[in-house]
């Protein structure tokens, strides 16, 4: 029911913040709009907390914050190595361990890899996830695995 | 004043970035290294122009669209660096290793 509300209001909100129109009829056909992607959500039966987590907010917007820095500094990192003049970089291929429990936690630390310029994630299995590095310095900062236990992790849905 | 200054500064900046992203596709050597010179375009290059527009239009609806906007880059382009990356190596596109 929870999940229903937040759905709508994220909804409500996302219409209006597009179209920006308050005529009556405009937010009249705005509802109808809201409640047919409601109806459709809910038929496909999508509205779980994989879909939809709400449920780690506060450690999302904590994680968000760390992975900002991370991009940047890893930004500064890559254009460094762009402009340095000869062989700048040494590429590695590594692979790590996926200490997350649940799906969404494993997806979302692979896509902070890839985020980070200078690692991508290039393949994902069950609890492993392959990694090519653009230097062995990213390499190892990765190994450490810093930024894994960074990835807010669903404890209930392991 | 100040505002309009710092809002050139950013899209000035975000600017260059992309041309060293550029710059970058063209030196690296091989595919998968490519992919990380294109990552810059996609996150502070993206992120600095996104906030060059956003001070230009001040706090407003068009401000919102373009936060819209940084947030969906943010979700796709992983997404999306990911699968070439995946594709490539299925493909058996050798990257060129230093050890």
């Amino acid at each position: 029911m929870t999940h229903i509300i937040s759905l709508t209001i994220t909804l409500s909100l996302l219409w209006l913040g597009l179209s920006g129109h308050v005529e009556p009829l405009m937010l009249a056909i705005g509802v109808a709009s809201v409640f047919l992607v409601l109806f459709i959500t809910l038929r496909m039966e999508a509205v779980d907390h994989t879909r939809y987590p709400i449920h780690f907010t506060s450690s999302l917007f904590r994680f968000w914050r760390y992975l900002v820095r991370e991009i940047i500094l890893s930004n500064i990192d890559v254009i460094r190595r762009i402009l340095t003049p000869g062989k700048s970089i040494s590429p590695q291929m590594i692979t790590l361990p996926l200490p997350q429990k649940s799906d969404l936690a494993k997806v979302m630390y692979a896509n902070a890899i890839t985020l980070t310029p200078g690692t991508v994630s290039v393949q994902l299995d069950r609890d492993t996830i392959m990694v090519h590095a653009l230097s062995k310095e990213a390499a190892d900062a990765l190994e450490t695995g810093e930024m894994a236990s960074r990835v807010p992790d669903d404890e209930a849905s392991s | 004043m100040i505002l309009e200054m710092l809002s050139w500064v950013f899209l000035v900046a975000g600017g260059l970035l992309g041309i060293i992203g550029g710059i970058g596709i063209h030196r690296f050597p091989d595919f998968f290294s490519r992919l990380h010179a294109a990552g810059i375009t996609d996150t502070l290059c993206a992120a600095l122009i996104l906030s060059g527009l956003g001070l230009q239009s001040g706090f407003s609806l068009v401000s919102f669209k373009l936060v819209l906007i940084f947030a969906f880059i943010l979700f796709t382009s992983p997404t999306a660096s990911h699968a070439l990356a995946n594709a490539a190596l299925h493909g058996g596109v050798k990257p060129q290793l230093d050890d």
